[in-house]
């Protein structure tokens, strides 16, 4: 039955092969938020319901452990997610100013999205890749020895992507 | 044949290794004598991406700073063994100098076989020190050789291996757990990720001769899930692995079985800690338990366990097929063997650095790093992450020893080595850290949940030009509370990296508080910027790049900065082709 409520209707079933797999194993709760947030892109709270009335486990306690981890969404990103790294090492060599430049662009804080849907930034704590320094990764691709000016291209790049995709679907 | 291999860790990758390789594969297509392979990051950060050429005599060309356009000439050099097309990029004996004054072992094969391959390990001596150890070795005689090797955790905090194998051995149960800590969350430390990519074998062996002292038949690889190139490799290496019987029941027709499962995290700083990591493996919120009981005696589903991290696990094969005692024969008297560290930040070669324990910082900054870049003058070393110090520039000949180096201040930490130079402000550093640990506090003890984010407001106030006198002093007290009261790593030296850059830097807060100017010119508060009329030509660049016209000026004239509009952007700086905006 259809409501007019603003709440979320997932389609339940994408979980039946996670949580056939995993509900009756102890401990898995992490590794099925983790499949969850692959197929739904975030952790729609009907899901969570879903996952607890199979484990067993109480949604006050997904909750906890979903908010707890930075991996973990409740909240749709855009078609591209960019992780600005904020280590150590990006952080002597300028990242401050590549997410300054990323903010002005974009128009978006840590966490935001763009109102159209295509970017979400999020700040990470460290990449791992240290020598490329400042470093961001957009959808697994690391992108290294940022400049303003080169962040400004690549998001450009991006977003003209985006709407050639558009066009063509 | 010849051969091309190129360098295909995630951060050659990111410098643009896959293309590289995808041109190469174009080039090489429908023609014979030549192959192409990948091999992992060998260290050399700096040169990525970097394609080694072996010649019929397995001789070696390494060619650096290679672009997918480069790709024609390396082929047609590899086939006709001609190397003048590609002269330019081969590397300069200086840049060579960075890996042969290292000595290797945890990195031992990064960057020379094919982390994807069983069999180029295992004609590298792979899954012989496992062998040596089930049918020649006793469990106690494995920990035995890890005890004459004096090999201690890799990860930070520096304890003997052996003791921590010696007491999940001696537990009672036959239920007990290996788990490797590849949850490398130290900003600035990237070995462990390399180790995965580059050589995963040796991180199976390690952990299976570990399993094999403990007597555990399960192990658990627990993975950063920022790593994702990392879990493919060693998901693959662990296939390939029980597809030859090294993993699974009966290894290699013994008696011993052992299976490893890779856990990926979901990131969370304090999940590094042993117990918060168990409650993270076992679906909670990472927060650490109460020690004791150690997690050897009530570890993983309250089972012995005993945890290590990567590059502990990458050292032991070695050790076992060379003997505790060759190992031992490098380093000090209370740091053992070769420690891996990331050499990141200011520095004109940056990557992956092993050397001996007893080399002093000198030796790895200036003499394999190369000192500082763009001619600027070194400031200091912060090591060891969030927990760690900064190191200062009359320090620098302190040895690399665990003691020597907490005597500073700092630890050894996981091996994360971020260097600055005179333009990183010290008291916005101590900041970053204190910003990191405050978001990563678990929450569970009061001082650290609760003391981290009053000292982010104290150090917050003091860059923003806002500090008061009785700052310092209150900054020192909450540092003491904190180690005090946190029940974990995390909040026992979350306040160091304050407390070192107080010790060294005390000046520069006092700058900050009592003058509002920042030495470094780096805090955007107490900073001005201004155009030098002798170097300013005139060429309204500046004034164009204004996001807020401060800055006036006609063409060919000198330009000026109206401080009161001026928001410090620093734009016009960036800008400027002639070095005229200074900061003060």
């Amino acid at each position: 039955m259809d409501c007019n409520c603003s709440c979320v209707h997932s389609d339940l079933s994408l979980m039946d092969e996670v949580l056939d797999t995993y509900a009756d194993t102890k401990g898995s709760l992490i590794t099925i938020l983790q499949k969850a947030q692959e197929i739904y892109g975030y952790l729609p709270m009907d899901v969570i319901r879903l996952i607890s009335d199979r484990t067993g486990v109480k949604p006050a306690k997904i909750m906890g452990v979903a908010t707890f981890y930075a991996q973990f969404r409740l909240q749709p990103v855009g078609k591209y997610l960019i992780m600005l790294c904020k280590g150590t090492a990006c952080h002597v060599n300028g990242s401050d100013l590549i997410e300054k430049t990323v903010t002005e662009t974009l128009g978006i804080k840590d966490g935001e999205t763009t109102p159209d849907g295509l970017f979400t930034l999020k700040n990470v704590a460290c990449l791992g890749c240290c020598s490329l320094s400042p470093v961001m990764m957009i959808n697994d691709e690391t992108y290294g020895r940022l400049t303003p000016q080169k962040t400004k291209e690549i998001l450009a790049q991006l977003a003209e992507a985006a709407k050639e995709e558009k066009e063509h679907a | 044949m010849p051969k091309i291999v190129v360098g295909a860790g995630s951060c050659g990758i990111a410098a643009g290794a896959q293309k590289v390789y995808d041109a190469l594969q174009t080039e090489l297509a429908g023609k014979d004598g030549a192959t192409l392979s990948i091999t992992g990051c060998n260290g050399m950060c700096f040169l990525e991406p970097i394609v080694d050429l072996y010649d019929d005599q397995n001789n070696l060309t390494r060619l650096v700073r290679v672009k997918a356009q480069d790709a024609e000439a390396i082929v047609g050099a590899a086939l006709s063994s001609d190397l003048s097309a590609v002269q330019d990029l081969v590397i300069s004996d200086e840049d060579a100098r960075f890996l042969e004054k290292q000595t290797r072992i945890a990195l031992r094969h990064c960057g020379v076989i094919n982390p994807e391959d069983i069999d180029d390990y295992e004609n590298t001596d792979g899954y012989k020190a496992i062998r040596k150890a089930l049918f020649e070795m006793t469990p106690e005689q494995v920990i035995e050789e890890i005890k004459i090797s004096g090999l201690a955790g890799r990860g930070g905090a520096g304890f003997p291996t052996w003791f921590k194998w010696n007491a999940a051995r001696a537990s009672e149960g036959d239920e007990k757990y290996l788990i490797c800590n590849a949850d490398e969350g130290d900003p600035g430390a990237f070995m462990d990720r390399a180790v995965i990519e580059g050589d995963p074998h040796s991180l199976i062996e390690g952990m299976l001769i570990g399993a094999y002292a403990i007597g555990a038949k399960e192990a658990i690889v627990y993975v950063r899930a920022e790593y994702p190139l990392a879990i493919k490799r060693l998901e693959k290496a662990i296939q390939q692995a029980e597809e030859k019987g090294y993993l699974g029941e009966n290894i290699f027709g013994s008696n011993f079985s052992c299976k490893i499962r890779i856990k990926a995290g979901a990131g969370a700083f304090v999940c590094g800690e042993e117990t918060a990591l168990i409650e993270s493996l076992e679906g909670n919120r990472g927060m650490p338990r109460l020690k004791p009981p150690f997690p050897a005696q009530e570890g993983y589903w309250h089972k012995p366990s005993n945890i290590n991290n990567v590059e502990t696990f990458a050292n032991v094969a070695w050790i076992l097929n060379n003997g505790g005692a060759a190992f031992a024969a490098m380093g000090t008297e209370g740091s053992k063997g070769t420690k891996v560290f990331a050499l990141t930040g200011k520095v004109r070669r940056g990557g992956l650095v092993e050397i001996p324990m007893g080399k002093t910082l000198r030796d790895v900054i200036f003499d394999i790093g190369g000192g500082i870049r763009d001619g600027k003058a070194f400031k200091a070393v912060q090591m060891g992450g969030p927990s760690g110090g900064c190191i200062p520039a009359d320090l620098l000949d302190t040895v690399i020893d665990y003691k020597a180096l907490g005597a500073t201040g700092a630890i050894m930490g996981s091996g994360g080595m971020v260097v600055m130079d005179e333009g990183t402000c010290m008291v916005g550093m101590a900041k970053f850290f204190l910003d990191f640990t405050a978001k990563e506090s678990c929450g569970k003890c009061v001082h650290c949940r609760l003391g981290t984010k009053r000292m982010l407001e104290v150090l917050t106030r003091i860059v923003e030009g806002e500090g008061k006198p009785g700052d310092i002093e209150l900054l020192e007290e909450l540092c003491y509370s904190v180690k005090d009261g946190a029940l974990c790593g995390l909040g026992q030296t979350a306040p160091n990296p304050v407390l070192t850059t107080l010790r060294y830097f005390r000046d520069e807060f006092e700058a900050h508080i009592n003058e509002k100017r920042c030495p470094a010119g780096e805090c955007t508060a107490l900073i001005t910027y201004s155009i030098n009329p002798e170097k300013c030509v005139g060429c309204t660049k500046c004034a164009r790049n204004c996001p807020v016209h401060a800055i006036s000026g006609s063409v060919k004239a000198v330009h000026s900065i109206d401080p009161s509009v001026c928001i410090k952007c620093g734009k016009c700086a960036e800008n400027c082709n002639f070095g005229a905006v200074e900061v003060h």
